[in-house]
């Protein structure tokens, strides 16, 4: 189990490096450079724009602008953003939260929904019930965010009027933030009635973030309970008299969730890719959006700080949920 | 006072995509109080399924039928769901053929043993604790403490055994059905195993349903035998009888295959296979294999002959070996 982790450690690194090559010749990669965009149409000089590309390091060779971003990667300085002159890291950590808000409740929403789904489904193969599981989450799956959020937006914000369009909570509350959790803030704020806007500006990004690992997670579900129930130790349990909430709940499921855990740590990557769409489309001021944002204006350490943290986080959660497989699965913890 | 387990005419029939399939037909067994009776036949005969249908434990693509089936006194086809799940485990119990797949992986023997009293007895949790270790300890599992302690898979084939029968003894059954409880063990510990079980059942004086390949074990262990052939009961007599004068050419060639009738490791092999669901011959299922077969063993089924004649299903049961010439 040890070994089984130093070598996962071990492997980070070099992805890690790898990261920072993609990420830096990514930015570089989109047409136009920071000063361009923040001229606009104005026109300028071209000493002029020679002369703020310098003052931004942006003249140097490719290699060198390379190192020194490394460097300063070395010493924990993933540079100052070019818009805002903020430093990068504090930019991600302030937005990160309302990121992480959204990215908690559209999995904890998808696991919730999921897992029964997948098993009801599981149980009860081949019925209508089946059929109706197993078609809406391919639906859901095949489902694109661009089109499903506003899609929801219509429907709910728009024709109905029963959910906000935009934002994290009613403008009409303003408190400082404490934790950046907007759920929580809202209740220590004590102010009456945010927390119900908090929760009601959370429920359509939740949904078109959460479709997607919802459907992947009903199915793997769904196929490992189908194959799991076939053992003979499911044959077993219902042998000696178990009710079958038991045989299927505990017995068929403990081992089904071994595969469905992993895809559930997969879903991490799907998470902040979807997060970028859905923040976009709900102005979620979290780190999707403010990706997006700094793509628009070529604010390159931005970008390479943003995707390389990024990176880092679905690094980090991949390997908790591959220590998290051994441990729910007796079999690998005691290899060795 | 009636038998244990009385079963008449069982049929099992299973929905395929080929259309339906009859795995078991006509199967009768009465088991009495502390009978020891052996099930035998080639693979595919039905056996198992016979058994699971006893159990309640086929899959939901199986239709059972029978004429009777009860078990203590109670109509097994009549009891709700829940009623068998009090009866399962607790009165009748099942060791499978697998101990390494029979056996969850994700949990330890010692819960899976204390899970079956919890379901049974009101033991309260440190009793069945203890009450678990006992049980380890009478089917012979060295240090039963630490290993309630162990996950299946750090224990040998032999050992899960073990813990299955503990498992199935745990609520000291009226009846328990071992189905080829050894087939997937070595030699030295099928033994033991067989052993073990003729052990447990004398002191516990339950009846047991030994299903096996093997006619040495038969003659070791059972008192009765039923012999089945293609889902059906071919045959059914008293061990001593069978092996004298047995009156189906099925379980002629069975006991002529033992080399020197001496004990056989496996079940011989008799030429051909068990005809499966898409080659089931008309007449005798037996008749492609048989070496007596005649043109009315083609047409006709035979049915189920007298008790003195083992009710052997055959048109021309075999005549005692004192009149043969
Ligand atoms: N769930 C099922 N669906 C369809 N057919 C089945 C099912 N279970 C068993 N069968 C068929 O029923 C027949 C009898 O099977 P069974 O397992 O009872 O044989 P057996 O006598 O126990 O053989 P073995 O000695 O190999 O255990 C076989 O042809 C098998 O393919
Ligand atoms: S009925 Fe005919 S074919 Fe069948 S076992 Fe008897 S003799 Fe053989
Ligand atoms: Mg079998």
């Amino acid at each position: 189990m040890l070994r089984f982790f130093l070598t996962r450690v071990g492997l980070l690194a070099p992805t890690f490096l790898g990261v920072t090559v993609v990420a830096f010749i990514f930015v570089r990669l989109i047409p136009g450079d920071p000063v361009e965009v923040m001229v606009g149409e104005m026109g300028i000089s071209p000493e002029r724009h020679a002369e703020l590309l310098a003052r931004l390091g942006l003249d140097l060779p490719l290699w060198e602008q390379y190192l020194r971003y490394l460097g300063g990667l070395f010493q924990g300085d993933l540079g100052v953003s070019i818009v805002t002159k903020q430093p990068v890291l504090h930019e991600f950590f302030t937005l990160l939260p309302a990121t992480l808000e959204l990215s908690f409740c559209a999995i904890t929403a998808a696991i919730l929904l999921g897992l029964p789904l997948g098993i009801l489904a599981a149980t009860r193969q081949g019925s209508a019930f089946d059929h109706t599981v197993m078609a809406s989450s391919l639906a859901g799956y095949s489902m694109p965010i661009f089109w499903w959020g506003p899609l929801l937006i219509i429907l709910f914000s728009g024709v109905l009027g029963w959910t906000p369009v935009s934002g994290r909570i009613s403008l009409l509350y303003f408190f400082e933030p404490v934790t950046g959790f907007m759920l929580i803030d809202s209740l220590l704020s004590g102010e009456p009635g945010a927390f119900t806007s908090a929760l009601g500006h959370l429920i359509l990004p939740t949904i078109v973030l959460g479709t997607i690992p919802m459907a992947v997670i009903a199915r793997q579900t769904r196929s490992a309970m189908l194959e799991v129930l076939g053992e003979d130790y499911v044959r077993t349990a219902r042998a000696k008299g178990l009710p079958a909430s038991r045989v299927i709940g505990l017995h068929a499921l403990r081992n089904a969730l071994i595969p469905v855990v992993t895809v559930i740590g997969l879903q991490v990557g799907v998470l902040m890719a979807g997060a970028v769409l859905t923040e976009t489309i709900f102005s979620w001021p979290g780190i999707g959006k403010w990706m997006v944002d700094s793509i628009f204006r070529r604010d390159y350490p931005s970008v390479q700080g943003g995707l390389l943290l990024i990176a880092a986080i679905v690094m980090l959660v991949n390997l908790i949920v591959d220590l998290l497989y051994g441990l729910i699965n007796p079999r690998i913890r005691h290899r060795n | 006072m009636s038998a244990l387990l009385d079963i008449r005419g069982l049929s099992v029939t299973f929905t395929t995509a080929h259309g339906g399939f009859t795995a078991v037909e006509g199967v009768d067994l009465t088991v009495e109080h502390g009978e020891v009776v052996a099930v035998v036949g080639e693979s595919g005969s039905g056996k198992s399924v016979a058994m699971l249908a006893v159990m309640g434990l086929l899959p939901w693509t199986a239709t059972v039928h029978a004429e009777r089936m009860q078990f203590a006194g109670r109509d097994l086809q009549t009891l709700g769901a829940a009623a068998r799940r009090e009866i399962i485990g607790r009165d009748m119990a099942m060791v499978f053929q697998e101990p390494m797949t029979s056996l969850n992986p994700c949990f330890t023997v010692g819960f899976q043993l204390t899970e079956t009293l919890a379901a049974h007895t009101k033991e309260r949790r440190a009793e069945r604790r203890r009450h678990a270790a006992r049980l380890l300890a009478q089917v012979g599992i060295p240090e039963p403490e630490a290993r309630l302690a162990a996950y299946p898979h750090q224990l040998s084939g032999g050992m899960n055994q073990r813990v299955s029968i503990a498992m199935a003894i745990a609520c000291r059954p009226k009846l328990l059905i071992a189905d080829e409880p050894t087939t997937a063990l070595d030699v030295t510990i099928q033994a033991q195993i067989l052993e073990l079980l003729g052990r447990l059942q004398e002191e516990s004086g339950m009846a047991l349903v030994l299903i096996t390949h093997d006619m040495g074990v038969v003659a070791e262990t059972a008192q009765r035998v039923v012999v089945q052939y293609a889902g059906q009961q071919v045959e059914s007599q008293n061990v001593r009888q069978l092996f004298r004068a047995p009156r189906h050419p099925y379980t002629k060639a069975l006991l002529d295959a033992l080399p020197g009738r001496h004990r056989g490791r496996r079940l011989p092999s008799i030429p051909g296979v068990v005809p499966g669901q898409l080659d089931r011959p008309g007449g005798c299922l037996f008749h492609p294999r048989c070496g007596r077969a005649e043109d009315l063993c083609r047409q006709r089924a035979p049915s189920p002959s007298a008790a003195e004649l083992g009710f052997a299903r055959c048109h021309f049961p075999l005549p005692p070996p004192e009149s043969q010439p």
